[in-house]
């Protein structure tokens, strides 16, 4: 027999942006209790907790939580999966209450990172001044810089001009764009880090980080949580009906890691994963690409957002410049994408972006989105991707009237 | 003559400077790091492979910002060497984007990364492209 249904309860994400006067506990907290306020339970009623906190160290994010929210005895899961740790914890609440464990989960992604810079790169702080083997190349100096790049717009810049080359007909101005459009959609989302228009000029102009990406083509450091509260069919059937017709339907929870293939060793492959995943959600889901409303994917360099028209079957293979240059993705074409403002905009507090892009996908599910409401919007698909790698992906669906 | 040690150990020296590949006897995956066992089929046995010195270019990004005291700008790519992709910076090109393209044909060429303090040289490798570059045969 099938598994029951799953649903989303209660959801909520914080204002992305700078919170110094707030920690991670703060704002893992404030988004757990706006979740459960939002699906109108409380943490008696949740029978498991999964929790995010990529940059935290020591100890567990769950029971942090715990002790602001409610230390009812329930089993934590810590969880980390780079950039995908919100949807890890997501879809950890959902296997739970599909193993039958409880009938009620509680996934929180939350990270400070507003002032940081490059998260990834090696410094060369430490080099001896004897040449000494170590490492798994057996190397004698730091290979950042001096072997190709560890930043992560670098690694994406390549991921872009890869599929540029495969493809042909893609340029610097044509990825400017894609930033141009998410910088465009955030200016109608009061949560996003960023609420700024930004001409197309500005943005190819800005400071270049990593050719073809330039600053505003980022996905923008910043502090912020989210949090959703999941439960199983049964459960929804118990509660009230306003509850029944706010609930956000699963549809599908996927997470894929990366096949081996030729050349994963050198550069990630962020397309057969997100490809395999996609496919597997629109199996499970029996929705089909075309059938979105809008998609909420991970944007985190404007390079990424293009190849992931292609992975997540948005358009034809290889067909990822005509999608984009026929408007489709802005937000008032065929299907939107980021209209939240994307990872380049909103913001990218990382652990909690997995959850966050289903609380976008939700409010424009349950007609709730205000300003930047896709009119109608029935099915939506969040995506995210961790490097190393692994991928999230949901498919949302609004409750029958 | 200075002694000279290759910066990591897949680069051998000599005769020639050239790249080697561990390459699982099973299922010929390769790999440049050291492996426990071969992430495509399984099998824990190896041999090294020469990986040829010629290739094209299939993707690039010129970085601008690194870590501190990473010298920028410089271009990090991929390159194609006969089917076997090699991560690398490319040299003996400018670092923007008139001189670098996707496709170019680079050959693979070594660098000084250092010298430490008992005088033996760390040597590094790029690729420069294949056209106009200085023949240093």
């Amino acid at each position: 027999m099938a598994s029951e249904d799953i649903w989303i309860l209660g959801i909520h994400m914080t204002k992305f942006g700078k919170h110094p006067d707030k920690d991670t506990v703060d704002l893992a907290t404030e988004a757990a209790l706006g979740a459960l306020a939002d699906g109108g339970v409380t943490m008696r009623d949740v029978g498991v907790l999964a929790a995010g906190n990529l940059m935290g160290r020591g100890a567990g994010i769950g029971q942090l939580i715990q002790k602001q929210v409610g230390q009812t005895g329930i089993p934590v899961y810590n969880v980390a999966n780079a950039c995908a740790t919100g949807a890890t914890a997501l879809r950890t609440a959902i296997m739970a209450i599909k193993a039958g464990e409880c009938d009620m989960g509680l996934a929180v992604g939350v990270e400070k990172l507003a002032g940081a810079g490059l998260l990834t790169g090696g410094s060369r702080a430490t080099e001896k001044d004897t040449w000494e083997r170590s490492g798994r190349y057996g190397e004698v100096a730091a290979l950042d810089g001096r072997v190709g790049t560890e930043t992560m717009p670098g690694v994406f810049a390549q991921i872009g001009m890869e599929y540029a080359h495969r493809y042909g007909g893609i340029d610097f101005e044509l990825f400017a764009q894609i930033a141009e459009k998410n910088h465009a959609h955030s200016t109608l989302n009061p949560l996003a880090s960023y609420q700024k228009r930004f001409t197309l000029e500005e943005i190819m102009n800005d400071v270049m980080i990593s050719f073809p990406n330039t600053r505003p083509m980022c996905s923008a450091n910043c502090d912020g949580a989210a949090a959703a509260v999941v439960v199983d069919d049964s459960k929804l059937k118990t509660l009230s009906g306003s509850q029944q017709r706010r609930a956000v339907k699963v549809s599908a929870s996927i997470l894929t890691t990366d096949p081996w293939e030729e050349a994963c060793q050198v550069l990630p492959n962020v397309n057969t994963l997100t490809r395999n995943a996609a496919a597997q959600a629109y199996e499970a889901s029996g929705i089909g690409p075309e059938d979105l409303d809008l998609v909420e994917l991970h944007d985190c360099f404007a390079t990424a957002e293009l190849v992931h028209y292609d992975n997540l079957m948005l358009c034809e293979p290889g067909g990822a410049a005509d999608l984009f240059r026929s408007g489709a993705t802005w937000r008032d074409g065929r299907i939107p994408v980021n209209v939240s403002g994307g990872l380049e905009s909103k913001g990218h507090p990382i652990a909690a972006t997995g959850i966050a892009n289903v609380w976008e996908i939700c409010h424009h599910l349950r007609g709730e989105a205000g300003d930047r409401q896709i009119e109608g919007a029935k099915v939506g698909l969040a995506h995210v991707i961790g490097l190393g790698s692994a991928c999230g992906v949901h498919v949302l669906e609004r409750a029958a009237a | 003559m200075t002694a000279q040690i290759p910066l990591v150990d897949y680069l051998v020296l000599d005769p020639e400077p050239h790249l080697i590949a561990h390459e699982c006897d099973g299922c010929a995956a390769r790999y440049f790091d050291r492996r426990n066992a071969c992430a495509s089929c399984g099998g824990t046995a190896f041999h090294d492979e020469d990986v040829t010195t010629v290739g094209e270019v299939r993707a690039f990004t010129i970085v601008s910002l690194a870590a501190p005291g990473i010298p920028v700008p410089f271009v990090a790519a991929v390159v194609d060497c006969g089917g076997t992709s090699v991560r690398a910076n490319l040299v003996n090109v400018p670092p923007d984007p008139a001189h670098v393209h996707t496709g170019m044909k680079v050959r693979l060429a070594t660098q000084v990364v250092g010298t430490d303090s008992s005088g033996v040289e760390a040597l590094g490798f790029g690729f420069e492209p294949l056209e106009g570059a200085t023949d240093g045969q």
